[in-house]
């Protein structure tokens, strides 16, 4: 079992390196490189939807933490913002609060994980939790 | 990074390296004013640099691709990575947006020429 935490401020900036740093981190599991690539776009969407959505305009803090072995790469990316009203509707394809965005972050999310757990409290945080399980033998799927 | 360059009455927009949620802002920010002081028929946004692409990156086309339908023009892809296929298609850009596989076919057959 191996584990990483990473954390960073809301920075826009910031969201490629934690895709890159979880991305090598989980090269060291038995993961494809079309896996290596999906966990990409899977951290990419949850950082993103912190950094954009928890702290408005504010200054916050964005952790990301990883546990690797047993079969599967465990990701928990948690923010201390303002947290998710209704956490079904933003899971919704197409829900957006901005017309320049898809509103598909979660649904990219759950479509690049295998497991997809949100939890979110008004005014505490909400944290985000996906797993990605070793494919092994199926190179290109 | 994004650089774009006038060609045959098209902005032609060159994708490189990953296109994520500060990519996006640099999308709109050199192209909306690159498309607004010209008198382009299309957009084309050649994808053939590109390694990584999430949905803002995706929404930032999408948003460009809204933009030039209002004023009548029309956008095309080229170069679509084969592994950011999936995106795309989830996004439904490839339902919206003609691909093609290079910028000479866009320009040849996307334009009517």
């Amino acid at each position: 079992m191996n584990r990483m935490c990473l954390s960073f401020l809301n920075r826009s900036e910031n969201v490629g390196l934690a895709r890159v740093a979880v991305a090598a981190f989980a090269a060291g599991g038995e993961f494809t490189v079309s896996d290596l690539e999906e966990i990409k776009v899977a951290v990419s969407e949850a950082v993103t939807n912190a950094v954009v959505h928890a702290y408005g305009t504010a200054d916050g803090e964005v952790t990301v933490r990883c546990e690797l072995g047993d079969g599967r790469l465990v990701i928990e990316v948690e923010d201390k913002g303002q947290g998710i009203a209704d956490v079904e509707q933003a899971r919704t394809a197409s829900f957006s609060t901005d017309p320049e965005r898809l509103g598909l972050g979660f649904v990219f999310l759950e479509s690049f994980s295998d497991q997809l757990v949100v939890e979110s409290t008004v005014g505490v945080g909400t944290r985000v939790k996906m797993v990605k399980l070793y494919r092994t033998g199926v190179e290109g799927e | 990074m994004v650089e774009c360059h006038w060609q045959d009455r098209a902005l032609v927009v060159r994708l490189r390296g990953e296109l994520d949620i500060g990519g996006a802002q640099e999308l709109r920010a050199v192209v909306d004013p690159a498309w607004e002081n010209g008198e382009a028929l299309a957009m084309i946004f050649d994808l053939s640099g590109l390694t990584f692409i999430d949905s803002s990156g995706l929404g930032a086309i999408l948003g460009r691709y809204r933009r030039v339908a209002e004023s009548g023009g029309r956008t095309m892809l080229v170069g679509l990575p084969e592994g950011m296929r999936r995106q795309l298609e989830m996004a439904g850009l490839l339902r919206l947006l003609p691909l093609f596989e290079s910028c000479e076919a866009a320009l040849a057959e996307g334009m009517g020429k």
